[in-house]
């Protein structure tokens, strides 16, 4: 019997944000490094984050931001994904953030923060060896 | 990590993270699939399974997301699967049925799921009818399935769903083209989405002409529906005349279909089992790797070496049979 494990990947947009220019070329690089990319919109609560990544079983969440709020939305996002027991899903982070943020961030559990100009075979080369692979 | 035990009384509990452990599971047709699928398989046929496919861009995401919506105001609990195309060069992905339907995805009497075709054919993927069997174990009283965009022959879905609804919208193309043979030939319900654009009589009149061009006598009449997803207008009537199908299901030609649909299902499950069968044993051979050099050296083409290969042994079985 033919047996495929794919990655799933979720890509997501916390909060304010008016635009996803950057989430959508991090989706587009995964997908054409063959996993599967679920891709959610803009202006999402970290509740329906979680949630989705739960219902669509993910491996990964990749979560973009450029609105500056992601000291109040990141320790939501994480603290929901250990409520839930999601927490062998890798999660890392793109967008605008201040270098000084980066440690706290990673205390939180988000395995890596990519700035921007970050060339795309560096994020998927990290999610490939990185990702927890499951059943 | 789940066993699969706990998985499947956790999907037979409605437990979330359970279920979505259960569609990848089937989804990765690991060893377990089987086992899982089986282990369901007797809590299932509860549902009302719907099957909603037409042309990209005609709005079956949106229409979705209402119909969702409408089903919940009547209490009703829903599964969504929503299929999207994989890449057949890189095998990947990008799933964004979802974006029109975020704010259902913390609706607890609602769980959505996104899958990737993997390259099985039809516009659904293989593992399509695993999931609906499992939201169905789940308890779901209304499951949704969204084939990929589908124009002609993606025709599949008839093997998953109970009704099924095709949806144009106007302005597409050409109009009548796009939902021409197979689709027209599957539906139960007609949708003209979309329908405050200009020419939706017309695309409704179209289909009507169709309709009529056939002229089997069929106890059920596909209705064709006019809706405005974006506002919600139509929906409510849409989900009535659903209502209705799955009743004259119910009386009349539930036995009948369900007979074909297990009928189809299990000569799929054969020919998997056979198919599996002949290639092991065809790969033991050595002739197997000196035809794949011979292919890559263009000194034989595909076809002829297969004939090689099964040469005399086809008759034979044949004979015995």
């Amino acid at each position: 019997m033919q047996s495929k494990k794919k990655i799933r990947v979720l890509i997501a947009k916390p909060g304010l944000d008016s635009h996803d220019r950057g989430a959508k070329v991090v989706a587009r690089a995964l997908r054409d490094a063959g996993m599967e990319v679920i891709y959610t919109g803009l202006r999402q609560t970290p509740e329906q984050i979680v949630e989705t990544a739960l219902q669509e079983d993910v491996d990964v969440i990749g979560l973009s931001i450029l609105s500056g709020a992601h000291k109040a939305l990141f320790p939501r996002i994480m603290e929901l994904l250990s409520q839930k027991g999601l927490t062998d899903v890798m999660v890392f982070a793109g967008g605008i953030i201040p270098e000084e943020d980066i440690a706290e961030l990673k205390k939180l559990g988000i395995k890596e923060i990519f700035g921007p100009g970050t060339p795309t075979e560096t994020i998927i080369k990290y999610v490939q060896e990185n990702v927890q692979k499951r059943a | 990590m789940l066993t699969i035990d706990e998985i499947v009384k956790g999907v037979l509990a409605g437990d979330r993270r359970s279920i979505a452990r259960a569609i990848t599971i089937a989804e990765n047709n690991t060893p377990e699939a089987q086992k899982l699928i089986a282990a369901i398989y007797p809590h299932t046929g509860k549902a009302h399974i719907i099957g909603l496919t037409g042309p990209g861009g005609s709005g079956k995401s949106t229409l979705i997301e209402k119909m969702v919506r409408e089903y919940r105001r009547k209490g009703k609990t829903v599964g969504v699967v929503a299929v999207d195309p994989s890449s057949p060069f890189t095998g990947g992905a990008f799933l964004g049925d979802r974006i029109r339907m975020q704010e259902l995805s913390t609706d607890e009497g609602v769980f959505i799921r996104s899958m990737a075709t993997r390259n099985y054919a039809g516009g659904i993927a293989k593992a399509t009818k695993d999931a609906v069997k499992i939201l169905d174990a789940a308890g779901k009283d209304i499951i949704l399935v969204e084939t990929v965009g589908a124009g002609q022959s993606e025709v599949e879905i008839i093997k998953v769903a109970q009704s099924i609804v095709v949806i144009h919208a106007p302005g597409l193309g050409d109009d009548i083209q796009a939902i021409k043979a197979g689709l027209m030939e599957i539906a139960d319900i007609f949708v003209v989405n979309k329908a405050d654009r200009e020419n939706a009589d017309k695309a409704a009149m179209d289909i009507q002409a169709m309709l009529q061009l056939n002229n089997k006598e069929t106890a059920w009449k596909p209705p064709i529906l006019k809706t405005i997803a974006l506002t919600g207008e139509g929906v409510s009537q849409l989900i009535e005349k659903l209502e209705e199908h799955k009743n004259f299901l119910e009386k009349e030609e539930e036995r009948r279909k369900s007979l074909l649909r297990a009928e189809a299902e299990l000569v799929e499950a054969i020919k998997e089992k056979i198919v599996n069968v002949v290639i092991n044993e065809l790969k033991k051979e050595e002739k197997f790797e000196d035809l794949l050099h011979k292919i890559l050296d263009k000194k034989i083409d595909p076809a002829s070496a297969a004939e090689k290969l099964l040469h005399g042994k086809l008759k034979k079985a044949t004979r015995n049979a």
